[in-house]
């Protein structure tokens, strides 16, 4: 029994405690230069993209395993035209976001058409996108680099110096050389947290559920704000709240609501945990599909427009791989290859076990290549780690289940 | 007395739970038809799987004594090897390979390291002579018919050196051509190869006629065994080993039954099968149920009740669907799932893995999957109301679970099928078909739903109850169909239902062309 309620601990926090492994790992390797203020804020910006692209790619794995293997294309050929519109048409910014956001809002239909209405496997129709769509990038922007010089869409998609919160609560302690906005923010996000973990507790006493018991939820929650805190005096200690962050944090909030709360998300956790059942509840199956890969598309033009808010310009060879770097992200978070199972959390996770791995490997100074092969095998070990877990599973309920295939066999007769 | 070619002895097979054979006793002589015949569930494909290896030597109990020495299979691979070989019911066919390609899968002609083509064909060719098939060996399998499908299966078993040729319903998909053609050649492979058979079949007009010694199964039993050379075996005789059992009170009973309107009627309801487009899987189905009323739906696998239910369910199943629907008196078109559970409709599947839960999900999500507009505002769902509706159905429905946040892949078969119900009765329909309602769960949990479905219809609801057990047909129906081979070949009250005159309509239909259940009912 003890042995089973560690099993099923290790299962559900696996991921998050390798992470944490990693993190300690990388700050004795490096001498601690991983968790400079600075390198905290690199990470966060270096790495938006990926948790703007696996949010998206999650809702496609739900349905059933599906991939997207166009989004890098996409990042691509969104940013191409977003920064053409800025530099080269001189457009106002906003109308440049809003023709980005289009562009993705389109390819996710275009998408959604083949692959939810005409049956085109979703690795072949996302495929032809990966292809078509960059070719298309480099067509538009005639093979060249095209700068993005408007500093109001630097500062506010988390690119340049000064792509920061301001630090209007900075006349409170103004010789702490911390940024208070910053500092104020975490804790007040702390406190909040917390406040609302155990107000929501005692509702669902109140209305006579299960909770978990008083111990872990209290241990679970110091813990969370405890980093809450600790991420923010470090974000505070170099220039304050990146923009992107707060991009970040909107968008995988929006999609943990959308995959929790609504029946659209439920939707896609059913099909693809059987799409024949689903069908015979009376679900649109096609729609929901559709809407997956739809949400897909917008996804990757926002991705697109971070992209090039950070590089501060596009060429015809940005987002080469992106689309790996998402689906990597999305099957070390827990997410099955076979659909039906996978959080936002565990998003989060992956796309951050990611990015630390490579910024320490970078700061420990190791060669990229070598870089590459410990991601493969970081991926096939947190892969490898959920198959083992299934069949231990699989065995235990060996028992439970025969019965039934007894029943089958006899059925046939 | 010829030799013994295959001895079983007291073989025991226990699944948790269930008891799958029981202390079975079969002897085969060689060269000769041996056939096994039972009902559903009474254990034959058990049986033979034990022979096979299928379930490996160690899982069951009992000895399998063959030519003379006592055999300890681990898997096909080691009864094929002693020329064991079975061929299952549905077809193990490669489509998009040759007749020969197919013929030795696993069993390549040639060196380890390059397969000889010519003589595979060669081989094949040879095989397929002696099934009398004239197609060349390179014709692709899904150029060929059903019919010479099959010969192909036993052609395969041939190459493969059988001694002893299994044949599970072999007949099940072919019409009556072709299944005397087939019957013929079992004839012809007994008088010329000397060959040994078993065969497995419902068609009781077949096995009496290419049968030497019929054994009846029963309820994971032997019962007895017939042999045509001392006694002329009659097919009376044989439904009267098959269903000799007793109706106890395994039913509950519905006191002051209140019958109301015609709910659902379908009439000249005539689906066919969605990949051989000309056989028909309903043919000319009229049926209807009333307010209050539990209809019962008989027939053996592959008569076609899967079908029928399935497709007027939203059409989910089947192409071509023509007849009449009619919902409360009022005709409709139900083209989806979606619109015929708006229309009150539910169909509670029978493959409640395949087709009715999604395993991955918790109790909760499955129970409000096909209503959660019921707990939703919009598109947002509230979880507090959910919670409540699935906690409420765990306790009506008596379900045990730790909590509606188990996942329902770790339930029990008879749990998973409360769960299936919860989901459907939530949807609050008026008419509900039931698929196999109490499919491979213990007695216990079937007392419990049939307890349900008394509760359902006594809420006025509309019951189709299809199941393939005669007791539970007889027991729980007001009125019964009996559908057999596409067809409804009988109606009855249950009042004068017995299981032999159900029997009786059953085969009292010689099949034409004959509907097997296919994916949907396998």
């Amino acid at each position: 029994m003890g042995a089973n309620k560690v099993v099923t601990f290790l299962r559900k926090y696996m991921m998050l405690i390798a992470t944490v492994i990693v993190v300690i790992a990388f700050y004795f390797i490096t001498g601690g230069k991983t968790l400079y203020p600075m390198n905290i804020d690199s990470l966060i910006s270096q790495n938006a993209y990926v948790f703007v692209l696996g949010t998206g790619m999650l809702l496609c794995i739900l349905t059933g395993g599906n991939i997207d293997l166009s989004v890098g294309s996409v990042v691509c050929l969104a940013g191409g035209v977003g920064a053409m519109m800025m530099y080269n048409w001189r457009m106002p910014w906003f109308v440049a976001v809003i023709a980005m956001l289009v562009m993705g809002l389109l390819v996710g239909l275009w998408h959604g058409f083949w692959i939810a209405y005409v049956k085109v496997p979703p690795f072949i129709a996302t495929l032809v996108g990966m292809l078509a769509f960059r070719g298309l990038a480099n067509i538009i922007m005639g093979g060249f680099a095209i700068p993005v010089e408007d500093k109001t869409f630097l500062n506010l998609f988390g690119g340049g110096d000064s792509c920061y919160v301001p630090d209007f609560l900075s006349f409170i302690a103004p010789d702490s050389g911390l940024n208070v906005t910053c500092m104020a923010a975490g804790i007040a996000i702390a406190v909040g947290y917390v406040i609302f973990t155990f107000v929501n507790r005692t509702r669902l006493i109140a209305k006579g559920y299960k909770v978990e018991s008083l111990g872990a939820v209290i241990v679970k929650t110091v813990l969370i704000a405890a980093v809450v805190v600790w991420f923010s005096y470090k974000l505070a200690g170099y220039k304050g709240i990146p923009t992107a962050l707060i991009w970040i944090a909107l968008i995988l909030g929006i999609f943990a609501y959308i995959t929790t709360k609504t029946t659209l998300g439920r939707n896609l956790y059913a099909v693809g945990g059987n799409e024949k059942a689903t069908r015979l509840s009376g679900i649109d199956t096609r729609k929901v599909m559709f809407s997956a890969y739809t949400l897909m598309g917008v996804l990757s033009g926002f991705a697109g427009i971070v992209n090039i808010a950070r590089l501060q310009g596009s060429t015809p060879t940005y987002g080469v791989g992106y689309e790996m770097d998402a689906i990597a992200a999305c099957f070390i978070g827990g997410a099955s290859a076979y659909g039906g199972t996978g959080s936002i959390g565990g998003v989060i996770i992956g796309a951050a076990l990611m990015g630390i791995i490579n910024q320490g490997m970078s700061i420990a100074d190791t060669p990229v290549n070598y870089q590459k092969v410990v991601k493969g095998i970081v991926l096939i070990v947190a892969v490898l780690f959920d198959v083992i877990m299934q069949m231990r599973r699989k065995g235990a309920k060996k028992k439970a289940t025969s019965s039934v295939s007894s029943e089958k066999g006899g059925a046939q007769s | 007395m010829a030799k013994v070619l295959l001895e079983m002895n007291s073989i025991t097979k226990t699944f948790p739970g269930v008891k799958a054979l029981d202390n079975v006793n079969l002897k085969v002589e060689e060269g000769e038809i041996h056939a096994l015949v039972g009902e559903n569930g009474a254990g034959k494909s058990t049986l033979m799987n034990v022979l096979s290896g299928i379930y490996p030597y160690g899982t069951y109990e009992g000895d399998i004594i063959y030519d003379g020495e006592v055999c300890e299979f681990h898997n096909i691979k080691d009864s094929e090897k002693k020329g064991i070989v079975i061929i299952h019911q549905e077809l193990a066919l490669i489509p998009y390979m040759t007749i020969g390609e197919n013929m030795f899968l696993g069993n390549e002609q040639g060196s380890k390291w390059c397969i000889d083509w010519n003589r595979t064909y060669a081989e094949a060719d040879k095989y397929l002579a002696m099934v009398g098939l004239s197609d060349s060996s390179k014709t692709l399998v899904k150029d060929i018919g059903t019919g010479k499908q099959q010969l192909v299966e036993i052609a395969k078993a041939l190459a493969k050196n059988a001694k002893l040729l299994i044949l599970d319903e072999p007949t099940s998909s072919l019409n009556e051509t072709d299944s005397r053609a087939l019957l013929d050649l079992m004839k012809k492979l007994q008088r010329e190869e000397g060959m040994t058979m078993i065969i497995i079949s419902h068609k009781l007009n077949e096995v009496s006629y290419v049968a030497d010694k019929i054994t009846v199964v029963r309820d994971g039993s032997t019962i007895e065994t017939m042999d045509s050379k001392n006694q002329e075996i009659s097919e009376a005789r044989i439904i009267k080993g098959m269903v000799g059992r007793e109706i106890t009170d395994r039913f509950p009973k519905r006191h002051d039954i209140k019958l109301g309107d015609v709910m659902m009627e379908v009439k000249n309801w005539t689906v066919y099968h969605p990949e051989f487009s000309e056989r028909k899987v309903c043919d000319d189905v009229s049926i209807n149920v009333r307010a209050g009323e539990v209809v019962g739906i008989y027939g053996l696998m592959g008569a076609g009740r899967t079908e029928l239910a399935m497709s007027i369910f939203g059409r989910s199943y089947g192409i071509g669907i023509s007849g009449e629907l009619m919902l409360r008196g009022e005709p409709v078109t139900l083209k989806s799932p979606k619109q015929a559970i708006e229309a009150g409709l539910a169909y509670v599947t029978e493959d409640r893995k395949g087709n009715g839960l999604v395993l991955s999900n918790s109790i909760l999500r499955n129970t409000t999957l096909a209503n959660l507009g019921g707990v939703s505002k919009g598109t947002f769902i509230d979880k507090d109301k959910e919670y409540e509706v699935a906690q409420e159905y765990v306790e009506k429905l008596k379900t045990k679970t730790p909590s509606v946040e188990q996942l329902v892949g770790n339930l029990s078969g008879g749990n998973q099928q409360k769960v299936l119900l919860a989901k459907w009765m939530f949807a609050n329909p008026d008419i509900l078909i039931l698929d196999e309602p109490t499919r491979g769960i213990d007695v216990g949990a079937k007392y419990e739903i049939y307890c349900i479905i008394n509760d359902l219809a006594k809420a006025g609801k509309s019951v189709v109850m299809i199941s393939s057990e005669l007791p539970e047909v007889i027991g729980m129906s007001d009125r019964i169909y009996i559908m057999n081979q596409a067809k409804i070949v009988g109606e009855m009250k249950a009042s004068e239902a017995t299981q032999e005159n159900i029997m009786a309509c059953i085969v009292g239909v010689s099949g034409e062309s004959s509907a097997d259940g296919v994916g949907s009912e396998a």
